[in-house]
């Protein structure tokens, strides 16, 4: 992001009138004063703008976190009744459903990761920099487990993954949300390959670097960022996921996501909001670095 | 560059193989069940079906989608112009930290926020009637589609504002200075400069939101009653509830259609766009 580059003052100072009669300097001195009350309006205004802002973008958040420490809460009150951690040791407790589940989402999406970064290095490398015949559609391919329906999708994987035996396991829904998060790997590794100056590696290859050493020393670390980036889109995508293991993961398989949904349906919302809260982690975690990885030059590149 | 495409190819096959197994496969299987009957000839009965069942769920997710995807436009756009054009330094400082705390909040933990936010008796209301906005007697429950609406907004104008504001920083800033210099106000430097520059970015961001609202379950689910509801609501109602296949694959192909027409648009543009260079 670019720092703010003085432009134009944004309001001229009303200008200075040399006439020496009272009167118009007098209406100069209004002027400026006008001026000053229209600039602290103005503030208020964008200050006020940005209260709102705050209030709908964390308002929600905060309404969660109530609900994590609310031992009781009922309707005519404005905020909880009583206050407590009594939830938090139940969500937290060694033998809980929580903290196995937690195990579960994790592993899961590590090796989600592990798999969509696999295929699409290779794929984002060559959509990025070899001649490949209808590129466009190749790349539209990927965006399509994103564009079509994923629920209609997913109904019919269950019922092909039912017949060989995959319902109900690990490698099921890591396949799945693999798929899934191709289209965030394969666009934003094949972007991070074009945002690399050609010449780097074409004088790596000049001074006598083989196409593999050029690509393991000098490609593929210029293009680290953009994959890390990826990487993180698709931990967060598996992460994150409820649809694909909603039908796919259903019953052996219960990720987070899963154990809020059954918390929140059956009412529980002091347990929804703290797996909530667990979810929330890494999501904002990987929120405040992200721009170190995913710099203006890759993002301008994505989807082309 | 006349290297030899073979390699490309094989380089994609893996990434290829995936998308064949795992997503054009079912693809052919659910549009299989949606066309066929029972004793395995061409019909499009499920589509009856699937119509006098559900035709207003159908409007209704096509009205949800279309609503929150043009609220993510704009609402995007005037960040990322804020951002980018703004010249009050504390006010972009404040907001670049602001906006993108959705941004990778999972749907189901937005939905969950929001059931609680936006209910009758939810935080949202309780702040209005304590800044004395609203009587008690008027709050009313956001929990329908204004809910999932609000839901889908909040959650993806922080990844398009991500993207646009990306975009815009890397807009040649002589040419904006320039249009300044010839008293034209920000909002026409953003309309008229700086958006047709950025005009792909936005609409990629805008289809990948489109699309991932058309797909979510876990917010109709959580967020809104159930009549009327969003489509992948119902085609999990069916194969849940009475394990029929053909009429939630018709459904699925009905949203596919939906989502076929975006991704067209969104061709169109990038033909019209190699055909102008």
């Amino acid at each position: 992001m670019s720092g703010e580059t003085p432009l134009l003052p944004a309001r001229a100072e009303p200008m200075a009138l040399t006439d020496p009669a009272s009167g118009v300097r007098r209406r100069s001195v209004y002027s400026d004063a006008g001026a000053r009350f229209r600039s602290m309006g103005s503030a208020g205004l964008k200050i006020l703008g940005l209260a709102v802002f705050a209030f709908l973008l964390f308002g929600p958040l905060a309404n969660l976190a109530l609900w994590s420490v609310a031992e009781r809460w009922y309707t005519p009150f404005k905020l909880p009744v009583s206050y407590g951690m009594r939830y938090w040791e139940v969500v937290f407790r060694p033998t809980g459903d929580a903290m196995a589940s937690l195990a579960t989402s994790v592993s899961i999406a590590c090796l989600t990761v592990l798999v969509a970064l696999a295929v699409s290095v290779p794929a984002g490398y060559a959509l990025a920099r070899l001649k490949l015949p209808w590129r466009t559609a190749l790349m539209i391919l990927f965006l399509l487990p994103q564009a079509f329906p994923s629920v209609a999708i997913y109904i019919n994987v269950a019922r092909v993954f039912y017949s060989i035996g995959l319902t109900g396991t690990i490698t099921g829904v890591v396949l799945v949300h693999a798929a899934h998060g191709l289209v965030y790997s394969v666009w934003i590794a094949a972007a991070a390959f074009a945002a690399i100056d050609r010449d780097l590696e074409l004088a790596a290859r000049n001074i006598g670097a083989s196409p593999l050493r050029t690509f393991f020393t000098v490609t593929l670390p210029l293009a680290a960022p953009g994959i890390m980036a990826s990487a993180i889109f698709v931990f967060l995508e598996s992460l994150d996921e409820f649809t694909g293991t909603f039908f796919v993961g259903v019953p052996q398989v219960t990720t987070l996501p899963l154990l809020l949904y059954n918390a929140s349906m059956g009412g529980n919302y002091q347990i929804a909001s703290i797996t909530a809260l667990i979810l929330l982690v890494p999501s904002v975690l990987f929120m405040i670095v992200i721009e170190r990885f995913l710099k203006a030059d890759v993002l301008s590149k994505v989807g082309q | 560059m006349a290297r030899p495409s073979f390699f490309g190819l094989l380089l994609i096959a893996p990434a290829l193989a995936m998308i064949g197994g795992l997503f054009l496969y079912p693809l052919g299987f659910s549009l299989v069940a949606a066309f066929t009957e029972p004793d395995g000839d061409l019909s499009v009965m499920h589509f009856q079906k699937a119509y006098e069942l559900y035709s207003t769920d159908i409007l209704f997710t096509i009205f949800i989608v279309v609503v929150s995807t043009l609220l993510t436009g704009l609402f995007s756009i005037a960040i990322a112009g804020i951002l980018t054009l703004s010249e009050t330094p504390w006010l972009v400082g404040a907001l670049r930290n602001l906006y993108r705390w959705p941004l990778f909040i999972p749907f189901i933990v937005a939905a969950q926020c929001m059931r609680t936010f936006l209910a009758k008796n939810g935080l949202m209301n309780n702040s209005f009637v304590a800044l004395g906005l609203m009587e008690p007697l008027q709050t009313t429950s956001f929990l329908d589609w204004r809910g999932i609406i609000i839901t889908f907004v909040w959650k993806q104008v922080p990844f398009v504002t991500l993207m646009l504001a990306g975009a815009m920083a890397s807009v040649d800033r002589a040419t904006i200075e320039a249009g300044r210099n010839l008293g034209a106000s920000r909002v026409r430097v953003l309309i008229e400069l700086v958006l047709p520059q950025v005009a792909q970015t936005l609409l990629v961001g805008l289809v990948l939101s489109f699309v991932t609202m058309l797909s979510v379950l876990s917010v109709p689910m959580m967020v809104a009653g159930s009549q009327p509801t969003m489509l992948t609501v119902d085609m999990a109602f069916r194969i849940n509830s009475y394990g029929d296949y053909a009429t939630a694959n018709a459904l699925g192909v009905i949203s596919y259609a939906i989502a076929g027409t975006v991704a067209w648009i969104y061709l169109r543009h990038n033909i019209k766009r190699e055909v102008q260079a």
